[in-house]
């Protein structure tokens, strides 16, 4: 267990190299110059000799990849250029607000998604279930915008349930009131995809001998699908789980962009069209290092679900 | 041995049938457009998909749409069909009421620029001013500039779609052609395209077109290409799967045993074997980029700001929505969710028709 643990760690290295370079190269060679971004619009040729001789930027390339590897391995991100903040300041405050709004779309999605796929998949065939795949269908077509929109619109504005927008630097409050909104959006977007996709999974269990000999011995059908059939298509839903685990927080990126509500979705994409480099860095290699522990931590809990699974 | 009778020569040829034509076996492609056709909802979708195709055809050649970016009726203007000609009746009459009101009221002996008027009107009159009818009702309405919303949806309809299959294209040359090399060779080759694949896949897709986004700027062809260079990792895994499982099979041994080139045996003897298998992919692609084009385009990171699309439409409409203006929202949803519906359903029942497994 250890050693495979060991091992899969060690394996991330390169992986993790690769991101390393990929960002490196994509922002030094095909960004704009950064000296120019951080000087003031009048500022002579001096000025900004003098702050690429600051960030470095006069040494060879070997140099500043030197440079830049040193930073990421003491987490030492620098500054945004834009608000002078340190990334890890920034990281640390931006997050509570994007987990504020991630982790309950994750876990009603897959709440709610379960039993309906369970459901459906139960009755296939029958018209609930091709009305639910033609509904899921359609929902599928129409853009993640336009739900959002409207929802804004008819939950915020026509009906007033919920505030339009807004957060506040109380959890419980944001919670509370900021968070239900945007947090049903996307809960409403997501669940056509994943009840298709655990529908599948249990489809492929019901097919199975098992559920045959389950009804035989003359087990309620309740016992049937709780004990047998939903446990044994956990393994496919907790990878999908795992894998959509990064997923959930960049989905929550563009709720966040939309509500205003400050996480790190929200500085992502105002870093990206102030050009500031080092918050987009410093999360593009985050965001990698936390799937590939994401897939880690899937592969690990299947041992826990199956007994059979060896890890290798 | 001579006295044996000549089987080889005589009986045996004489006994076979009068040679026929060889009849070619139906192909795959004809064998699956035989089992397509009989998928009514595919063949449905099919026919949405070429109208689309027709559409994109007719805006793109400038023969409609072309003046999309004209401001022909009143800002904000109703559909017709929506109370738009109420609305034209009230727009007129509150016209004319403000017209006579402003006849009525004489104030010129407290207004002090009153008597510049007359040589103001004399200046004026000077330049050719043509007022431009426009118009208080449109087929489907017009936007916050008073362009026609219809002329916009039609035009945006083939911006996305093109954005979208493009980028489908790109993406499926570069994954494809990493698969077919990756798969057929794999050894340190295939280890080096596997590297580059993990570290694509380890960032999440819209990091990635966020980080591409931020170096290399807006417009319709960066766009295509970011989406392309972001998006061929799907392609690749499956392609790179189907070249180790056929580079293995005896047709690919025999082709090399009769001194076929590594090249030759990718390109003659496997890839039309797995085509299939990319098409099905690619369109799988295109629904995907397309809703990626629509997210980048609101968020101000896909086509540049004087072009239109999906997601520049539903951008414009958040604003255009709270004053009741819902027009704009309707025509990009409308255009996007029947686009989306029909080829995704066109791609399954593709994928069915392809499918072997499937085969009677």
């Amino acid at each position: 267990m250890l050693a495979y643990l060991l091992r899969r760690l060690w394996q991330m290295i390169p992986t993790l190299l690769g991101v390393v370079l990929l960002v490196f190269f994509l922002f030094r060679k095909f960004g704009v110059d950064p000296a120019q971004t951080l000087a003031s619009l009048n500022a002579s040729p001096r000025e900004i000799a003098q702050i690429r001789q600051q960030l470095g930027l006069s040494e060879p390339w070997w140099v500043q990849l030197g440079l830049f590897l040193k930073g990421i391995v003491t987490f030492d991100w620098g500054r945004s250029w834009a608000t002078h903040e340190t990334i890890a300041h920034l990281m640390a405050t931006r997050l509570p607000a994007t987990l504020t709004v991630a982790v309950p779309i994750l876990v009603l999605d897959t709440l709610i998604a379960i039993p309906i796929a369970l459901g459906v998949a139960y009755v296939r065939g029958s018209l609930t279930d091709r009305a639910i795949m033609v509904g899921t269908t359609l929902a599928l077509s129409v853009s993640f915008l336009v739900y959002v929109i409207v929802g804004q619109y008819v939950f915020g504005f026509q009906l007033g349930w919920f505030p339009v927008q807004g957060w506040s630097d109380s959890t419980w409050t944001n919670l509370l009131v900021y968070a239900p909104l945007p947090v049903l959006l996307a809960v409403l977007v997501g669940l056509s995809p994943q009840t298709r996709l655990y529908r599948s999974f249990f489809l492929d269990e019901l097919g199975q001998d098992y559920v045959r000999t389950a009804r035989a011995k003359g087990l309620t059908e309740p016992a049937v699908l709780v004990r047998h059939v939903l446990r044994n298509a956990l393994i496919p839903i907790l990878t999908n789980v795992g894998l959509a685990l990064p997923g959930i927080l960049i989905g929550s990126f563009l709720i966040e962009v939309y509500f205003s509500i400050p996480g790190i979705g929200r500085e992502v994409l105002l870093a990206v069209n102030r050009s500031d480099y080092p918050v987009i860095q410093a999360v593009t290699i985050y965001m990698a290092l936390l799937t590939m522990l994401a897939n880690l931590v899937v592969d690990l809990s299947y041992r826990a679900v199956d007994p059979r699974v060896v890890l290798r | 041995m001579a006295d044996l009778p000549d089987f080889a020569s005589t009986s045996l040829i004489s006994t076979l049938p009068e040679p026929v034509p060889a009849r070619r076996a139906a192909g795959v492609w004809r064998s699956a457009w035989r089992r397509f056709r009989r998928d009514g909802v595919g063949m449905v979708s099919l026919a949405v998909v070429v109208a689309y195709a027709l559409l994109i055809a007719c805006t793109g050649s400038g023969l409609v749409a072309r003046g999309w970016q004209d401001e022909v009726g009143q800002p904000d203007a109703p559909p017709s069909f929506a109370g738009g000609a109420a609305r034209a009746a009230t727009v007129a009459a509150s016209a004319a009421a403000a017209a006579s009101a402003r006849a009525e009221v004489d104030i010129s002996d407290v207004d002090p620029l009153a008597p510049r008027y007359q040589e103001w009107d004399a200046r004026a009159a000077q330049y050719q001013a043509q007022a431009r009818p426009v118009a208080a009702t449109l087929p489907f309405g017009a936007d916050r500039l008073g362009r026609d919303v219809l002329s916009k949806a039609l035009k945006g309809t083939q911006i996305s779609v093109s954005v979208g299959v493009l980028a489908a294209i790109v993406a499926t040359l570069i994954g494809a052609s990493l698969g077919a090399v990756a798969g057929f060779f794999g050894g340190h080759v295939g280890d080096l395209v596997e590297w580059v694949y993990n570290v694509l896949t380890a960032v999440p897709e819209i990091l990635l077109f966020f980080a591409f986004a931020a170096v290399f700027g807006r417009g319709i062809s960066t766009l295509v290409l970011i989406l392309g260079l972001t998006g061929w990792t799907g392609q690749y895994r499956q392609v790179r799967a189907e070249f180790i499982k056929h580079s293995r099979r005896e047709y690919v041994r025999a082709a090399e045993a009769i001194g076929a080139s590594a090249g030759a045996r990718m390109f003659r003897h496997i890839l039309p074997n797995v085509s299939h298998v990319i098409l099905v992919r690619m369109s799988l692609m295109v629904v995907g980029f397309i809703k990626a084009e629509v997210i980048l385009s609101y968020l101000g990171l896909g086509v540049a700001t004087d072009q239109v699309s999906w997601g520049t439409m539903l951008a414009e409409s958040q604003s255009e929505l709270i004053l009741g203006h819902w027009w704009q929202l309707a025509a990009a949803t409308i255009a996007m969710a029947v686009f989306v519906t029909a080829f995704s359903l066109m791609a399954d029942a593709w994928r069915d028709a392809l499918d072997p497994r499937l085969q009677k």
